[in-house]
C-alpha cells in the first residue's frame, strides 16, 4: 500500500510541473496567442532557477529567477509577435530552439553542482495520517498553490470584469478594440504572465522535481503542456486534471519497473509522449467540440486600425 | 515618431537582405557574447566564420554536415510552403537511420554494393512512415501536426536507444551502446580520397534541382508558391487539401529519412545513440533562412554547417561549450524573423498630427 501512496504523491508532483506551465499557456491562448516557445522558456528558467539556488541557497529566489527569465523571454516573443506581427509558430519555435541552445551553454558549469539538503515539506497535522498523509500532504507548497491558482483562474475568467475583457480579446480582438480596450497591451501582459508561469514550472523542475541540472532536462514537458491546453479545451480545472493524468502516466513507467514488469525502460519512457498523441487525436476528433471552446482569434495577428 | 507602415506589395529586396542583416546582427551579438566570456571576439568569430573555410579538408567537412541539412530542409520547405508545420524532422531522420541500419546489419561479409539500394530505400520509407503517422492523424482527426510530429521525435529517440542498448547492441563492442560497424560493402562511395564527402552530395543537389523544377516549372508548384494550402489554390491545381497534406508530409519525411540513412552508412558507419545531433531542428532554420527557395537553402545549409563546425572548434580551441552552436542558430532564426518585418512593412517617420484648425495661442 505504501507504494501506492508514493505513486500518488509523485503523480501530484509530476502533474504540478505540467499544470503550472499549462495554466500559463492557457492564459496566453485565451488572448489568442500560441507560444510554442514553452520548452525553451522552461529550459532557460530551469538553469536560471537552479543556478540562483546554488549560489544563494534560497529556493524562493530560485523560483523568482526562473519566473523572471521566463517572463523576459516571453516579453521578447510578445514584442515580435504582437507589435511586429511575426508568425506566432515560427517565433515560438525560434524561442524553443534558442532556449535549448542557450540553457545548455549557460548550464555547462552547473552539471556537477548540487543543491543543499532539501527541506522536508508537509501540512502540519495532516501529514501524519497513515497512507493519506504521505500520498497528499507531504508536498511542496507550490503543489497546493497550483490548485489554488487554478481555482482563482476559473473565478477570474468567469466572474470578474477583467477576466471578461481578457476573454473578449481572445474571442474578438476587433470588437475589444472597438470598445476601447488596448488589445495589444492586454495581449502582451498575458504573454508575459504565461512566460512567467512557464518559467516557474521550469524552476520547479530543477529545484524541486529533480534537483539538479542536466542539458535538455525539461524533456518535452513544455510541448506536453501545450498539448494539455487543447486537451482541456482551455478550461483551468481540466488543465489541472489533465496534468495529473499525464503526471500519472509519467510515474507509471517507474512504477511498472519497480513491480518488475519486464519491458525495456526505453520503451516505457515513450509512454507520456505516446499518451499525448493518443489523447490529442481523441480530443480533436470532434471538430465542433474544439471550435466551440477554442478562443476564436487563436494564432491570428491583430492589426489595430489607425 | 517612428511608425511601421504596411507596404502595398512585399519587398523583394528585403526578402534577400533580411537573412544577410540577421546574420550580421547575430555576428554582433556573438562578438558581445565572446567579450562577456572574456575571450578575444576576433578569434572567436574567426573560429566560426573563417576556420571552416580555411583548407580543402575544412571545406569537405563543411559539406559533410551541409548535405543532411540541405536534404532535410528541401523536404521541409515543401511542408512550410503548404502551411504544414512539420517540426519533427529530427524524428523522421532518426527513423531513417534506424531502418537503414536494420538492412545494413543484415549484410553478409562480401555482400555486393547493390545492398545500398535497399538500405537507402528503407531509410526513406522509415522517414515517410514516421511522417505518415502525423499526416494520418491530421487528416483523419485534425490533430495538430506541430505537437504530434514533435512528440514523435522523443518516441523515435527512445526507440533508437532501445535498439542500441538492447537487441542491436554489438556483442563484441565492450558493452558500448552501439551496433557493430557496418560491413564495408554498405559504405556509400566517397567523392575523393582523404575526405568524408560522399555521393550524398549528388542526392542533395538533385533534391534542390527537383524542388526548383517543381516550384517554378509545374502548375502544382505554382499553386503552392501562390496559395500555400489555401483550399482554392489547391483546388485550382487539381488536388484536394488532404492530398496536399499527405504529399507535403511524405516528401519531407522521405527526405529526412534519406538524410538519416546517408548519415549511418556514410560518415558514421554504425548506429549509435549520438546519431541525432539536431539536424532536423537546424534544418528548420536552414529552410527559413534560405527563404524556402532551393538555391537560398544551399547557402543557408552551408552557413548552418559552419555554425556546427564552429561550435566544435570553439570547444577544442577556446574551451567554450559546444552548445554555442545552438545559441547562434537560435539567434539567427530570431533575428531573421524580426528583420522579416521589413518585407511587409516600411518604417515611416511621422510628425505628430496637429490639426490646422487648432487655435493658436
Amino acid at each position: 500500500m505504501d507504494t501506492y501512496a508514493l505513486l500518488i504523491a509523485s503523480t501530484l508532483n509530476a502533474g504540478t510541473v505540467l499544470a503550472i506551465a499549462s495554466l500559463g499557456l492557457l492564459v496566453n491562448e485565451r488572448v489568442g496567442i500560441v507560444n510554442l516557445g514553452a520548452e525553451g522558456m522552461m529550459l532557460c528558467a530551469a538553469i536560471a532557477g537552479f543556478a540562483t539556488t546554488v549560489h544563494t541557497g534560497s529556493d524562493v529566489l530560485g523560483f523568482l529567477a526562473g519566473a523572471g527569465s521566463g517572463a523576459l523571454m516571453a516579453l521578447i516573443f510578445g514584442l515580435l509577435v504582437i507589435y511586429l506581427n511575426t508568425n506566432q509558430y515560427a517565433t515560438g519555435l525560434a524561442l524553443s530552439l534558442f532556449g535549448a541552445g542557450f540553457s545548455a551553454f549557460v548550464g555547462v558549469n552547473y552539471v556537477q553542482a548540487k543543491l543543499e539538503d532539501r527541506m522536508h515539506y508537509g501540512v502540519p497535522g495532516l501529514e501524519d495520517i497513515p497512507l493519506i498523509g504521505p500520498a497528499f500532504f507531504q508536498q511542496h507548497p507550490l503543489v497546493y498553490g497550483t490548485i489554488i491558482f487554478a481555482v482563482i483562474l476559473v473565478f477570474f475568467f468567469n466572474k470578474t470584469k477583467a477576466g471578461l475583457i481578457v476573454r473578449s480579446v481572445g474571442e474578438s480582438p476587433e470588437s475589444a478594440h472597438a470598445l476601447g480596450y488596448k488589445v495589444r497591451t492586454i495581449r502582451l501582459w498575458a504573454v508575459i504572465a504565461g512566460g512567467a508561469l512557464c518559467g516557474l514550472s521550469g524552476a520547479y523542475i530543477s529545484i524541486v522535481y529533480t534537483p539538479l541540472w542536466v542539458e535538455g532536462m525539461v524533456a518535452g514537458k513544455g510541448w506536453i503542456a501545450l498539448a494539455l491546453t487543447t486537451f482541456a479545451t482551455w478550461r483551468p480545472m481540466r488543465v489541472l486534471l489533465g496534468a495529473y493524468l499525464f503526471g500519472g502516466v509519467t510515474m507509471l513507467q517507474f512504477h511498472l519497473q519497480s513491480i518488475g514488469i519486464d519491458v525495456a525502460s526505453q520503451l516505457l519512457s515513450m509512454l507520456p509522449y505516446l499518451a499525448t498523441i493518443v489523447v490529442l487525436a481523441l480530443i480533436s476528433r470532434n471538430p465542433l467540440w474544439i471550435r466551440v471552446n477554442m478562443p476564436a482569434s487563436i494564432g491570428k495577428p491583430f492589426y489595430p486600425g489607425n | 515618431m517612428l511608425k511601421l507602415e504596411q507596404r502595398p506589395t512585399p519587398s523583394k529586396y528585403w526578402s534577400v537582405a533580411s537573412p544577410v542583416m540577421s546574420l550580421f546582427i547575430t555576428v554582433i551579438i556573438g562578438a558581445c557574447l565572446f567579450i562577456l566570456l572574456d575571450k578575444d571576439p576576433v578569434k572567436g568569430l574567426l573560429v566560426f566564420f573563417w576556420e571552416p573555410l580555411k583548407s580543402g579538408y575544412a571545406i569537405s567537412e563543411l559539406m559533410v554536415k551541409a548535405i543532411p541539412l540541405l536534404i532535410i530542409a528541401t523536404g521541409l520547405s515543401v511542408c512550410f510552403r503548404s502551411n504544414v508545420w512539420n517540426i519533427g524532422a529530427e524524428g523522421q531522420f532518426v527513423l531513417g537511420a534506424i531502418c537503414a541500419s536494420g538492412v545494413a546489419l543484415l549484410a553478409e561479409k562480401g555482400a555486393s554494393s547493390w545492398i545500398l539500394v535497399p538500405i537507402i530505400l528503407s531509410g526513406i520509407l522509415g522517414g515517410m512512415i514516421w511522417a505518415g503517422v502525423t499526416a494520418l492523424l491530421k487528416d483523419r482527426f485534425n490533430t495538430s501536426e506541430i505537437l504530434v510530429s514533435l512528440m514523435l521525435v522523443y518516441v523515435a529517440i527512445m526507440l533508437l536507444n532501445f535498439l542500441v542498448y538492447g537487441p542491436w547492441k554489438d556483442p563484441n563492442g565492450y558493452n558500448f551502446p552501439q551496433t557493430k560497424t557496418f560491413d564495408a560493402a554498405t559504405q556509400i562511395p566517397r567523392l575523393f580520397k582523404g575526405s568524408r564527402v560522399n555521393v550524398g552530395i549528388f542526392a542533395a543537389l538533385a533534391g534542390s534541382l527537383s524542388l526548383w523544377i517543381f516550384l517554378f516549372k509545374t502548375k502544382m508548384g505554382f499553386a503552392l508558391r501562390v496559395g500555400g494550402l489555401a483550399p482554392n489554390a489547391a483546388r485550382y491545381a487539381g488536388f484536394s487539401p488532404s492530398k496536399a497534406l499527405w504529399a507535403a508530409l511524405l516528401t519531407s519525411g522521405g527526405a529526412s529519412g534519406l538524410a538519416g540513412a546517408l548519415e549511418v552508412v556514410g560518415p558514421v558507419g554504425q548506429l549509435t545513440p549520438f546519431i541525432p545531433v539536431g539536424y532536423g531542428f537546424a534544418a528548420i532554420i536552414v529552410a527559413f533562412v534560405g527563404r524556402l527557395h532551393p538555391i537560398g537553402m544551399v547557402f543557408s545549409s552551408l552557413l548552418m554547417s559552419m555554425l556546427y563546425i564552429g561550435g566544435e572548434l570553439a570547444q577544442s580551441r577556446l574551451g567554450l561549450p559546444k552548445s554555442l552552436t545552438g545559441v547562434f542558430q537560435g539567434l539567427l532564426l530570431f533575428t531573421l524573423l524580426a528583420c522579416d518585418v521589413f518585407i511587409a512593412h516600411k518604417i515611416k517617420y511621422k510628425t505628430p498630427f496637429t490639426p490646422l484648425s487648432q487655435p493658436r495661442p
